[in-house]
């Protein structure tokens, strides 16, 4: 109590003093930031309008505070507070003092609330503050929040601005500025024209929006026909990044299937054995990612790294106990593997519900995977489909290189294609299906790291994949590698540029459709294994 | 540790157990709650089963129903729709329950109908759905089409200023007849067909680069583009980080949810998402005593300070209190005579005005636009002045706008024909 009514007496000495000795604009900038904290939604621009105009030094810090959503109130005394959560604990600082003070409860104190419109005043806002800043960065990012809402005043200053910027990003951006300005306001047809053809070249999304405006509403007839040919040369580059998109989307979609279906490559693909519970491999991997990141609370960032190996390990001691314990009494009866591996896939289902508990978990995805590789306006590339693309084509490389270059790889082809033989150079056929399955299912559990930064993490998860890994090694050509990396492109691209046409539903009826075909008229798939041990 | 604490607290078991017994001799009211606890709804549906537990336990607390202790008796139907009618009638027919609170999706409420009327059951469905039926047998305390969608379409179109609609969609019934009524309610606005896009995808969805890639295209073709989504489900995870990742913001292209609430949002990161709208009867962040009274008592409740609230909680609550409240005035737990004592039930909103149960089994409620912060609550940004009372049959289809529910004395039915005045009796 005693440490409020010090802190109390600071801030009163604080607070009176500058009203004291400064000006009316201090006072006024006051009034309005108490007439704030009492207007509705629909009043509070009007006010922060005024504010902006006041020149007040915090007005950037205030502005940024609001846009960030923590600027708050107290109900008794109208104060004005930020509230900033740092590590999970709520900091409550004076805003214009700077003191930081007791947390309050949620009844004592109000937030100042922001919708849609106010944030876009707000970027701008900032953006006008910003334009002189030292990063050139932030002046460009400044220019572009200020495309559609530049009026005469600012795009004087922005002109005064372009004589002494070096920056060539931010001399881009101006220019689009002031092009867009022109084109929407100049005096002269021949000035609008001029600034159309400038937008020709851009893809901006801002830039095509106000030429399709013009397009339509321009009084002048000239500038509707430029407006339409600069729409025309942009429509035709917008179409061809559209294309480059969707194979972007079939390529991530298509090492996705990768990823789910590579280790049933080896277990099915090479060993012969149907394993229905190939999706829980995946699942498996995907909750150590979880269990891995709930043991390094501080370090998302790395603990995908720690995943991979520990996924690894987990899904294959799985496999190996599922091979030592079932499957290996039921070499040669397909059925009874089927059934008995579908069995396990339900008890491992239970399992994670039991343990987890059924509803999904969260999986955290660290910095470098959040947000897109922007290669120009209409064409970006997610940093996490751009991480699994690559990630996917390592460990098929990986793997290709065990199976064709180790000793483990040789005894594998040497068992799959003869077991009696294998058996009788003295290779222990026992301890090589243990392994082979082992290593299959670890593959899959790499799989599963990868699939949980891009899916819920939750006991269903291996049903998903399944149907789709099955059919990429069966499409792909049963006990061939290179089958279902070829494969599990293919029906990804497919998939993808089929389904802006038809939607997702009718995508993948079609894709399996043909797959039924296809299986029709080469029932060994794309790449079918040759020779007598084939057959 | 000594015996004596444990000695305490086992006389004091007895005790309250010999007591219980005592003041309430009669066998208990039980209470079937039918809520998927595994499968792609639970992370929605879980809570709602709390919910129940929570509203049982505090009305055993305030001394039972009628003299009588409450039981709650919880099943999972797992997501799993079929199961939701078989596990309906195992509460009806093996548990003999009073009443069940549950049901998430539609599909699930359809298939849990039919034995509904056929055994005379009582239930309370807690979830915005897309209207079109009235069984007798049924309360809606969630919000119908003109409590939800339409004032978020009409938000959109006057405060926002959009002209061009995505309606995206999980595939099934719900979302395909709010699309439906949408479709018409915009058509009749004047907009023009090729300014709607609608699209479906299945439950769990988990790849959605096209088609947010898809809205970013549509959305920039010169009119201000908004997203209507009635995705359901654990979708909307993978779905909204696709948008974040892809860049979508609010200021752009804002998507406006059905069925996203706090719960929903409480699994992730929002910064990137901060803007989007939601409509909903009830929010966490309504400033109101009775609202933090919830919250508290949530909080004691399931012992976790970070546990939101969301509106189908809310619908749950009102559900609960008016079911106490007909019993009592009842005084009987027999199906057909709450049914009757239920309408006209009123019970404080916990976001203001008050929720009054409707002829048409239906509530009056506001309509709330909120705006996802980044710590996962909404901001509210727009609010309906009075209460809407919820239209069972739309106005806007043309097959539905002439039906009407009434379930009291005389008429009794869940779809007249004011054309033809008559009731076909089929209300689903």
């Amino acid at each position: 109590m005693k440490q409020a009514l010090l802190m109390f007496g600071c801030w009163l000495a604080l607070w009176s003093t500058p009203t004291v000795a400064e000006t009316d604009t201090t006072s006024s900038y006051d009034d309005l930031l108490m007439a704030l904290t009492e207007a509705d939604l629909n009043a509070t621009q009007p006010i922060l309008e005024k504010i902006e105009a006041t020149g007040h030094p915090e007005v950037l810090s205030l502005f940024q505070t609001l846009l960030d959503g923590n600027l708050h109130f107290r109900k008794a005394d109208q104060v004005l507070l930020s509230i900033v959560d740092v590590n999970g604990t709520d900091q409550y600082t004076e805003f214009q003092s700077g003191t930081a003070i007791e947390p309050l409860g949620r009844r004592d104190v109000s937030k100042i609330r922001v919708n849609n419109n106010l944030r876009n005043f707000l970027s701008s806002a900032i953006g006008r503050l910003q334009l002189r800043s030292s990063e050139p960065d932030l002046r460009s990012a400044a220019v572009l929040s200020l495309l559609t809402t530049l009026d005469a005043a600012t795009a004087d200053d922005l002109a005064e601005l372009r004589r002494e910027e070096s920056n060539r990003t931010v001399l881009s951006s101006i220019d689009l500025a002031l092009a867009m300005y022109s084109a929407r306001s100049a005096n002269t047809v021949a000035a609008q024209i001029t600034a159309i053809d400038t937008l020709s070249d851009r893809l901006q999304p801002e830039a095509r929006n106000l030429l399709f405006d013009l397009e339509r509403n321009a009084d002048n007839p000239a500038v509707r026909e430029a407006a339409t040919a600069a729409l025309k040369k942009i429509d035709g580059k917008v179409t061809f990044y559209g294309y480059v998109d969707q194979l972007f989307f079939g390529l991530s979609l298509g090492s996705v299937l990768l990823l789910a279906a590579i280790g049933l490559a080896i277990t099915f693909g090479v060993m012969g054995v149907i394993n229905m519970a190939h999706g829980e491999m995946l699942m498996l991997g995907a909750y150590t990612t979880y269990v891995v990141q709930l043991l390094m609370p501080g370090f998302i960032n790395y603990s995908l790294w720690v995943a991979i190996p520990a996924a690894f390990i987990v899904a294959g001691l799985f496999g190996i106990l599922i091979e030592r314990c079932v499957i290996r009494f039921l070499h040669g009866r397909p059925l009874e593997t089927l059934l008995a591996t579908f069995g396990i896939s339900l008890i491992l289902q239970q399992l994670v519900r039991t343990v987890f508990s059924p509803l999904n978990r969260r999986v955290a995805a660290p910095d470098w995977m959040s947000g897109s590789l922007e290669i120009n306006p209409v064409l970006s590339l997610t940093y996490n489909r751009l991480t699994i693309l690559i990630f996917a084509l390592i460990v098929f490389v990986a793997l290709l290189v065990i199976m064709k270059k180790t000793a483990l790889g040789l005894y594998v082809r040497a068992v799959s294609q003869n077991r009696d033989m294998a058996k009788a150079m003295g290779i222990k056929t026992d301890r090589v299906d243990a392994l082979t399955f082992g290593l299959g299912s670890g593959i899959a559990g790499i799989g599963g790291v990868a699939l949980s930064q891009l899916t819920n993490v939750g006991p269903n998860l291996g049903q998903a994949y399944i149907i789709d890994s099955f059919m990429v090694v069966v499409f792909g050509g049963v006990g061939n590698l290179l089958g279902t990396l070829v494969a599990a492109f293919t029906l990804g691209i497919a998939n993808k540029f089929l389904e802006p046409v038809t939607g997702t539903v009718l995508a993948s009826i079609l894709v399996l459709v043909f797959i039924i075909l296809f299986i029709q008229k080469r029932p060994k798939g794309l790449f079918p294994q040759r020779g007598r041990a084939a057959e | 540790m000594t015996l004596k604490p444990i000695l305490q607290g086992l006389s004091f078991a007895v005790a309250s157990t010999v007591l219980s017994t005592a003041a309430i001799a009669e066998d208990p009211i039980k209470v079937g709650v039918l809520h998927s606890l595994s499968g792609t709804m639970a992370i929605s549906e879980t809570t709602l089963k709390d919910t129940v537990l929570m509203m049982v336990e505090q009305q055993n607390e305030a001394g039972g129903l009628l003299g009588r202790p409450l039981e709650a008796v919880v099943v999972d139907p797992a997501s799993n729709w079929p199961l939701f009618a078989e596990k309906a009638r195992e509460l009806l027919t093996q548990e003999e329950v009073d009443v069940i609170f549950g049901s998430w999706t539609s599909v699930s409420r359809k298939s849990v109908l039919p034995v509904l009327e056929e055994l005379n059951g009582l239930m309370f469905y807690p979830v915005q759905y897309e209207g079109e039926e009235s069984s007798k047998n049924v309360f809606y305390t969630g919000a119908a089409p003109n409590q939800q969608a339409i004032p978020a379409v009409d938000y959109l179109r006057n405060e926002l200023g959009v002209e061009r609609w995505v309606l995206a969609g999980t595939d099934y019934v719900y979302p395909r007849t709010t699309n439906k009524i949408l479709e018409a309610y915009l058509m009749d606005l004047g907009v023009a067909e090729e300014d709607i896009m609608i699209n479906y995808t299945p439950f769990s969805h988990s790849d959605w680069q096209s088609i947010v890639s898809d809205i970013k295209t549509f959305g920039s073709a010169g009119k201000k583009t908004a997203v209507v989504s009635t995705i359901n489900g654990d979708a909307n995870v993978p779905f909204y980080k696709e948008l974040g990742n892809q860049g979508v913001s609010s200021a752009d292209i804002p998507v406006i949810a059905f069925s996203v609430g706090e719960e929903e949002l409480s699994g992730f990161d929002t910064s990137p998402l901060v803007g989007h709208l939601a409509a909903w009867n009830y929010f966490q962040s309504v400033d109101a005593d009775v609202n933090y009274d919830f919250i508290d008592m949530w909080h004691a409740y399931i012992g976790d300070e970070d546990r939101v609230t969301n509106d189908p909680m809310e619908a749950t609550y009102i559900g609960f209190k008016m079911w106490v409240q007909a019993v009592e005035q009842a005084g009987t737990t027999d199906v057909d005579a709450v049914e009757q004592a239920m309408i006209g039930q009123t019970v404080a909103n916990l976001s203001g005005g008050t929720a009054v149960m409707n002829r048409n089994h239906h509530l009056s409620k506001p309509v709330l636009i909120g705006e996802i912060q980044d710590d996962g609550q909404f901001e509210i940004v727009w609010q309906t002045a009075g209460v809407v009372p919820g239209d069972a049959w739309s106005d806007y289809l043309p097959g539905s706008k002439m039906l009407l529910a009434d379930w009291s004395a005389p008429l009794k039915c869940g779809n007249y024909n004011t054309e033809t005045g008559t009731c076909s009796g089929t209300v689903y």
